[in-house]
């Protein structure tokens, strides 16, 4: 869904003519989604790195309507970014926020967004359930004991991390916006070193070397020009550090909305994103909930009518 | 004698743009006709500095007034007025000038000329500044940090109404002496959504 694609060869010719001032040139496909084209490339000053999402016409449509859809979608989009930036710059260590708004032109059908160097939290599930070697409740019964009996401590970064995301989305829910696409690869975490204790404690657990297909994508998609990292030997051998913020990303199907039924729907994804994840990702998910009950005034109404959502998705899913 | 940072913008690299900073600046006045008589060889976007937050801040402008101009779409008579329009968050002209506009009692000043022709160098603006402007240049170093130092933060933050709610508060429990971590952070955030401003303008 929201898996960034493969990267695929770069093309000699340009597939598309981009909106002015564009080129290909100093241009980075991310992703080439139905709808947009993202590409990494640098804005304002040549050390500003960013995303460029552009919303190219659609052949197939009238031109009138067609631009009129792009700069609908493109401004609704930009709108939330800069309304959820605004709301969560009162907030002291708020812990969250999103890409800013660098430039936009809806009538070319491009916005140039702020880039979130870090890791989706999709990434960060595969890799740290890997690292601890975590089980599924099924295989394992919940919440266990590493082998070498420091597991609840080891797994206490995993754990911080949920109560993260229960309160992003919380913070977000609560300042009137709704996702519409909320699954673990629009959540990320912004990159933080480790400190050299950190570093020590972590080279201390057993690394279970296996990459996932989506992680060697994403360190494809983001080694080729990130800001430097400590070290990438260093990197390696760690999963990725869970103590920046958390970055909400994607918001092309975003509403304003305080509407209960938008925000348990916006959990019900997050949820099947989760278990689609890995078997262990189902008891992290509750911590979520957990955490998002409690961080804002309402939030309990919308985990009674996520229970609803679920209902309806299951009869959905049986109906086939 | 002027001191020029040449400024380049990524996808418009054929446009520099060249930027002044000058303090004790004693003929805003005189600056301040010339454009209103519209003299040609004025053409430049001469700004209180008070009012610009950060180069990020005064490139956004400057990209999208560039960008107006190179795609036909101006909404007043040159990309320097139009830089100046893109300032500001509301579509009023006037109210621009008079908030990031030169007043006759500016004294410290941002001139930004951008290059749109082989007649516009860094030297030929650097000549006639020096000859024009009177006041003391400041040198802009190549990563322009330089370019937020006189802003006023709280006057910044009115015009986008971006007001501090706790800014009173904090000035009671004694303002430090300097810039502190926390607060350089806050001003990253206020540039963040003001450069979202900037885009949306007029949308
Ligand atoms: N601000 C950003 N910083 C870093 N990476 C980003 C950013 N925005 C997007 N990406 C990367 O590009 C990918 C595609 O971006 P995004 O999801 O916004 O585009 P999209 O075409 O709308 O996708 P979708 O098909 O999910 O709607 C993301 O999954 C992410 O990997
Ligand atoms: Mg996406």
């Amino acid at each position: 869904m929201t898996d960034p694609a493969p990267p695929e060869p770069q093309p000699a010719q340009p597939q598309h003519i981009l909106s002015l001032p564009f080129t290909t040139s100093n241009l980075t496909l991310l992703t080439q989604g139905a709808e947009a084209l993202v590409y990494r490339t640098t804005f304002l000053t040549p050390s500003t790195p960013c995303v460029l999402k552009y919303r190219p016409p659609k052949p197939y449509r009238h031109p009138t309507l067609d631009k009129r859809l792009t700069k609908a979608r493109l401004l609704a989009e930009a709108r939330v970014l800069v309304k959820c930036r605004k709301e969560f710059m009162g907030v002291e260590g708020a812990g969250v926020s999103v890409p800013a708004v660098l430039g936009a032109d809806w009538e070319m059908g491009w916005v140039v967004l702020e880039w979130v160097d870090g890791w989706t939290v999709r990434k960060c599930l595969d890799e740290w359930i890997h690292t601890l070697g975590l089980k599924g409740e099924r295989q394992g019964g919940g919440r266990e004991e590493g082998a070498d009996g420091g597991g609840r401590q080891k797994e206490e970064p995993l754990w911080d991390l949920m109560r993260k995301v229960g309160k992003a989305v919380g913070k977000l829910h609560e300042i009137g916006v709704c996702h519409g696409d909320l699954t673990t690869s629009n959540l990320m975490v912004r990159r933080v070193a480790y400190t050299s204790q950190e570093q020590e404690k972590n080279t201390g657990v057993r690394h279970v070397g296996r990459q996932t297909v989506s992680a060697m994508r994403e360190a494809a998609i983001t080694e080729s020009d990130a800001p430097p990292e400590p070290s990438s030997q260093t990197a390696e051998q760690q999963p990725p550090n869970l103590n920046g913020d958390i970055v909400l990303i994607d918001f092309g199907l975003a509403t304003q909305t305080v509407q209960d039924e938008d925000r348990a729907v916006d959990l019900y994804v997050l949820e099947r994103a989760f278990a689609a994840t890995h078997p262990a990702a189902e008891p992290l998910f509750r911590e979520v909930l957990r955490v998002y009950g409690e961080s804002f005034k309402g939030a309990r109404t919308v985990l009674k009518r996520l229970e609803d959502v679920r209902l309806r998705g299951r009869k959905r899913s049986m109906l086939g | 004698m002027a001191a020029v940072q040449t400024f380049y913008l990524p996808h418009y690299p054929t446009y520099p743009i060249y930027v002044c900073m000058f303090k004790d600046v004693s003929n805003a006045d005189f600056l301040r006709s010339q454009l209103l008589e519209a003299n040609p060889k004025f053409d430049y976007a001469f700004l209180d500095a008070t009012m610009i937050l950060s180069l990020p801040h005064l490139l956004s402008a400057s990209f999208l007034a560039l960008h107006s101009h190179v795609t036909h779409r101006s909404k007043t008579r040159t990309p320097h007025s139009e830089l100046v329009f893109r300032l500001h968050p509301s579509n009023n002209i006037g109210e621009s000038y008079k908030r990031f506009g030169i007043s006759d009692s500016t004294t410290y000043l941002i001139a930004v000329k951008i290059g749109l022709g082989p007649e516009t160098t860094a030297e030929s603006v650097m000549e006639h500044l020096s000859e024009n402007v009177k006041g003391e240049a400041v040198l802009i170093g190549g990563g322009g940090l330089e370019i937020g130092m006189w802003a006023n933060e709280a006057k910044v933050r009115k015009v986008y109404k971006l007001e501090n709610k706790d800014a009173a508060k904090k000035e009671k429990n004694g303002a430090v002496n300097g810039v502190d971590r926390a607060e350089a952070n806050q001003r990253q955030e206020v540039e963040s959504v003001i450069l979202g401003m900037v885009s949306l303008k007029g949308s």
